[in-house]
């Protein structure tokens, strides 16, 4: 069976606020809530970690859950994440370069000062 | 001996809302005389413009009262059009044209698009809320159409300054001695007006809080958790722009202000005393 790689898209801002992550698509606004479970793969998902180690180290102690159904799970999730532009998955390493911080702030941060 | 060719008079005023200076240029002294009442209180003879526009009057043919406005940009320069307008703005140069009749509906949509960049750009943004300034701190009413912005301005006690009814101007502050206060962003006012049809007083202050308002049985004011008062606070933000980069400012300054700024949900009554919560 082949392995599963995810990377956070670089076209998505995200912000984790009290505990809750929300993500917003660039390309068309929608604003996105992720529940725990994909939290933790968004987290995890820096392109060179597959998706079955993230299973087995982040999700199954967290839930205590059979790795089996957890990969399913996780993999369906993660493609239904891929659908709405928020990861990206590929049978391949993703490079670094395609992929943003877990919790990402503008390049250049807003001038704070007024005019 | 008398000029063949006469110079044609260039007419120009300074409309300065939430303290950015833009200098309209035109040549019709009955459009000039038309924003300098549209936009009184507002408009100064600043010579120092943050940008200038030089606007070119036509004649109207067909216009679409429905077509929707697009904002692009391309190669550094932004493209502004809807039915009605057709302008064009190179933030690197400081100056645009804006191609419309002699209508201030135009002009107006034009500054607001032109006000969001340029707020998007620092942190700050435009939003559906009313705001007044009250004891010298700045509070936010926001909500859709019907929500109460209008109902909320009407019932404000006399010693509360009216910045809006209708679309609050939002800045982050830079002075280093407010941020001890917690109070990190500034209301402005503005003559982008609602139902009550009464321009704003040009005044700021640092928020104090942004309320979302709610009419219900009793005043009351009840806490929102940050990632639902970033959602609110999306949903009432203008944006136009079909740009990357730039609603990916706007989604990170909602949340900066979220984790900034106090948000509670407001229900209230419609009636004076729910002015006794606020200020």
């Amino acid at each position: 069976m082949s392995k599963l790689y995810v990377a956070r898209n670089t076209r998505v801002a995200a912000r984790n606020l009290d505990g809750e992550m929300m993500i917003m698509s660039g390309k068309d606004s929608t604003l996105f809530t992720l529940n725990k479970t994909a939290t933790i793969i968004w987290q995890s998902a820096d392109g060179a970690t597959p998706l079955d180690e993230i299973v087995e180290r982040r999700i199954c102690p967290e839930y205590e859950v059979d790795p089996a159904a957890a990969m399913q799970d996780a993999e369906t999730l993660a493609r239904e994440l891929a659908a709405h532009g928020i990861l990206d998955v590929s049978e391949n390493p993703i490079t670094p370069a395609n992929s943003q911080p877990a919790n990402s702030q503008p390049a250049n941060p807003p001038a704070g000062e007024s005019r | 001996m008398q000029a063949l060719i006469s110079p044609i008079d260039c007419l120009h005023l300074s409309i300065e809302i939430g303290g950015i200076p833009i200098r309209v240029n035109t040549t019709d002294a009955d459009f000039l005389n038309m924003l300098q009442n549209r936009y009184a209180g507002f408009v100064g003879s600043s010579e120092h413009a943050a940008i200038e526009f030089d606007v070119d009057l036509f004649t109207p043919g067909f216009v679409d009262p429905d077509a929707d406005v697009r904002v692009t940009q391309r190669a550094g320069k932004w493209a502004l059009e809807r039915g009605d307008f057709r302008a064009e703005w190179e933030p690197a140069r400081r100056t645009g044209t804006i191609r419309q009749s002699a209508n201030p509906y135009s002009i107006d949509a034009v500054l607001r698009i032109v006000h969001t960049l340029v707020l998007a750009q620092e942190g700050g943004f435009l939003m559906h809320a009313a705001s007044a300034i009250r004891n010298g701190k700045a509070f936010l009413f926001a909500g859709v159409s019907g929500a109460g912005k209008t109902t909320i301005s009407r019932l404000a006690p006399s010693d509360a300054t009216l910045l809006t009814d209708e679309i609050s101007y939002v800045r982050k502050d830079g002075r280093k001695d407010v941020k001890k206060q917690n109070l990190s962003y500034v209301a402005f006012g503005t003559p982008f007006t609602g139902e009550l049809a009464k321009l704003g007083e040009n005044v700021s202050a640092p928020i104090s809080a942004l309320y979302l308002l709610a009419q219900g049985p009793e005043n009351r004011i009840d806490p929102v958790a940050p990632g639902q008062a970033v959602r609110e606070l999306l949903a009432n933000v203008l944006f136009f722009a079909e740009d990357q980069e730039l609603v990916q400012r706007s989604f990170h300054a909602a949340c900066e202000f979220v984790s900034r700024v106090p948000v509670s949900r407001l229900t209230f009554v419609p009636d004076a005393r729910v002015w006794e919560m606020i200020g």
